[in-house]
């Protein structure tokens, strides 16, 4: 187990230096960073004083180690369009994303299974096949013209939701949540469905392949020839074995619903960091371009390294096959 | 395609058999065996004449649209925002309604299915041949090679694929090459992976120890023997993800660092009826929409019904 952590560990941190090599390579290689600090305007003085002060001047392994060094420091430079510690406001755009993902997740896991659950039990039944076309829907319907559409229909036809923004917050230990004011609920459950729509359709398939395969299992049928009441079947001996592989898969899509979210955040107006890269890609604010994409990777490789240490510790088999690999 | 002279289709008239006899007499070849499995479910075969009329309208829109949505001179900023059917002072009716700058919305759709299409199947096809040479060096080679190459396929799809998009377009700008650029370096793992899996499967079987025997270069064992026999999934996958890629343009595209205005993809369409939905002109964002998911859907369903007929263990 030590091994297996250690190993994955290993990876990451290579899986962190490989990006962060390939992110300053691709600002400041690609572009001409210069071209996009400099007026167009300014003389050949001017231009000479910004590349110094940039330490444009030194060869690129010189410029890389000291981007390593101060990012390290936590210091990934200063906002062109806030002029505030890019970090900082990466930081404080944090939370309101964490937000939307959780609650897309928690969303796609109360819809998602129960739903699953009855598919898988009653395959034949007309209201599986409405679950499972719906399901299929949902992994075609593009997020962000599904955000539209909400909008055209709880917010401007029937004006039951609000479509824009985050509503009223209040703090909790510093950080301010939406989903304690009635008017941040509000807001909340539009981007949220939208969010979760994809996984809820994941959730339903997964959950349904797996039911179906478990209840022809001896142990099931075991279970219900002791004569143990439906509840107990279901949410003791066949959610146990469903529960893994939907787990992994929420894990790891739990990184997607931080990608996506960009989409979302961008539809409804949601002050979260997805909203933030665009408007920086958009307004060439570089400083926190680099600083959302070093992010975000290091937010990925932890995700990725929890779900796999997690999946290691629900199913055995999976360290035994990654040694026998080797 | 026939051998013996009994097999013939009913055009080509043996007098003996009648046009029934022939066809119970045709011979079984992969491909009709393929053909009639493949149209055995209505859903498919309605898929996949729908796709057929999305792929002819997207070849032909500049000769059958309505009007031509990009000509500046026909365009008039009197009927921008019309809603669907109305008429125009010219006379011409607007099925679809007109978007903000008074385009046809029907004109607008052809010709934004022409660039995502294009775009879509541009990166899948590219993504498909760097894809699959990778997948089968991988497996052919294999050791070290293969390891290291399955390490950085399963590092890349540990990414989610919008994400890895929205890096490289952040950091490559705007514009069609560029778009497919990121599209390629989005996709081209699914189809290493899926090669690689079951290039490993058949290189193991006699005919490639047969052609290695007989001493053929590597290049010829790879691209004559194996490659073709790793063909039915990487077809699966094809479709699949170029279903993904038309979706992943249309969203990038609609945040703006995709494609750039001057090829107005579907995504950009209803990016544009985005600033007026709130103002309830909804068929401005609703109709490209509804093209694309259209599109996207058609294609996954032949997508899923080539991977049931081209599965060997769903054979019947």
């Amino acid at each position: 187990m030590t091994a297996f952590i250690i190993r994955r560990l290993m990876q990451s941190i290579i899986v962190v230096a490989v990006m962060s090599f390939l992110v300053f390579g691709g600002v400041n290689l690609v572009g001409d960073p210069v071209e996009m600090m400099v007026s167009e305007e300014a003389d050949q003085q001017e231009r000479e004083r910004v590349i110094r002060s940039m330490g444009l001047d030194k060869p690129w392994y010189v410029q890389y180690g000291l981007f390593v060094t101060k990012a390290v420091q936590g210091d990934l430079g200063k906002s062109f369009v806030y002029g505030e510690e890019a970090l900082g406001i990466i930081v404080q755009r944090m939370p309101a994303t964490f937000e939307l993902a959780l609650a897309a997740l928690l969303m796609a896991i109360l819809i998602g299974i129960p739903l699953g659950v009855f598919a898988g039990l009653k395959p034949e039944a007309r209201s599986s096949k409405i679950i499972l076309t719906g399901s299929i829907l949902g992994f075609s319907l593009p997020t962000f013209w599904v955000g539209l559409m909400f909008i055209m229909v709880f917010a401007v036809m029937l004006g039951w939701l609000p479509s824009t923004g985050r509503g009223e917050t209040v703090p909790i230990f510093g950080i301010g949540v939406s989903f304690l004011t009635a008017d941040g609920l509000a807001h909340l459950i539009l981007p949220a469905l939208n969010l979760a729509l994809y996984k809820i359709s994941l959730v339903i398939r997964l959950t349904r392949a797996g039911t179906r395969e478990i209840v022809h299992q001896d142990y099931i049928k075991f279970a219900w020839a002791k004569g143990l009441s439906i509840k107990r079947v279901i949410f003791v001996h066949l959610m146990k074995n469903i529960l893994i592989p939907v787990v992994t898969v929420l894990g790891l899509e739990f990184g997607g619903l931080i990608a996506f979210s960009v989409v979302t955040e961008t539809v409804f107006a949601w002050p979260g960091m997805g909203k933030l890269i665009i408007d920086s890609i958009q307004g060439l604010d570089r400083p926190v371009i680099v600083a959302y994409l070093m992010i975000i990777v290091l937010v990925f490789v932890v995700i990725n390294l929890l779900v796999d240490v997690l999946y290691s510790v629900l199913d055995p088999r999976v360290r035994v096959q990654d040694v026998k690999h080797e | 395609m026939n051998d013996t002279g009994i097999q013939t289709t009913p055009g080509q008239g043996t007098k003996a058999a009648s046009p029934r006899q022939s066809l119970i007499l045709a011979q079984e070849t992969p491909f009709r065996r393929f053909r009639s499995d493949f149209f055995d479910s209505k859903v498919a075969t309605t898929a996949a004449v729908v796709l057929g009329v999305i792929i002819f309208i997207a070849v032909f829109a500049p000769l059958i649209s309505p009007t031509n949505p990009y000509d500046l001179a026909t365009v008039s900023i009197f009927d921008s925002k019309l809603p669907p059917g109305s008429v125009s002072l010219d006379g011409v009716t607007f099925w679809l309604g007109t978007d903000g700058a008074g385009r046809d919305l029907v004109s607008g759709i052809f010709y934004g299915l022409r660039i995502s299409l294009g775009v879509g199947m541009a990166s899948g096809v590219i993504a498909m041949c760097i894809g699959a040479t990778i997948g089968l060096a991988a497996a052919y080679i294999g050791g070290r090679t293969d390891n290291l190459i399955m390490r950085i396929v399963d590092i890349q799809l540990s990414f989610p694929a919008i994400l890895v998009a929205l890096i490289l377009l952040a950091l490559l700008g705007k514009g069609v090459d560029k778009i497919i650029i990121a599209l390629v370096i989005v996709q081209w793992a699914y189809y290493a992976r899926t090669v690689r899996g079951s290039a490993l499967v058949e290189r193991n079987k006699e005919y490639i120890e047969a052609a290695t025997c007989l001493a053929l270069g590597h290049k010829r064992i790879i691209f004559r023997h194996l490659l073709p026999n790793c063909l039915p999934p990487l077809i699966v996958v094809g479709t699949i993800q170029t279903a993904h890629a038309i979706s992943l343009e249309a969203t990038l595209s609609f945040l703006g660092v995709g494609l750039p205005i001057s090829e107005p993809s579907l995504g950009l369409l209803i990016a544009n009826g985005f600033d007026y939905m709130l103002s309830g002109k909804y068929w401005i964002s609703f109709f490209p929409g509804i093209a694309l998911l259209i599109t996207i859907v058609t294609i996954n369903l032949v997508g899923d019904q080539l991977r049931d007929v081209l599965n060997p263990r769903l054979q019947r």
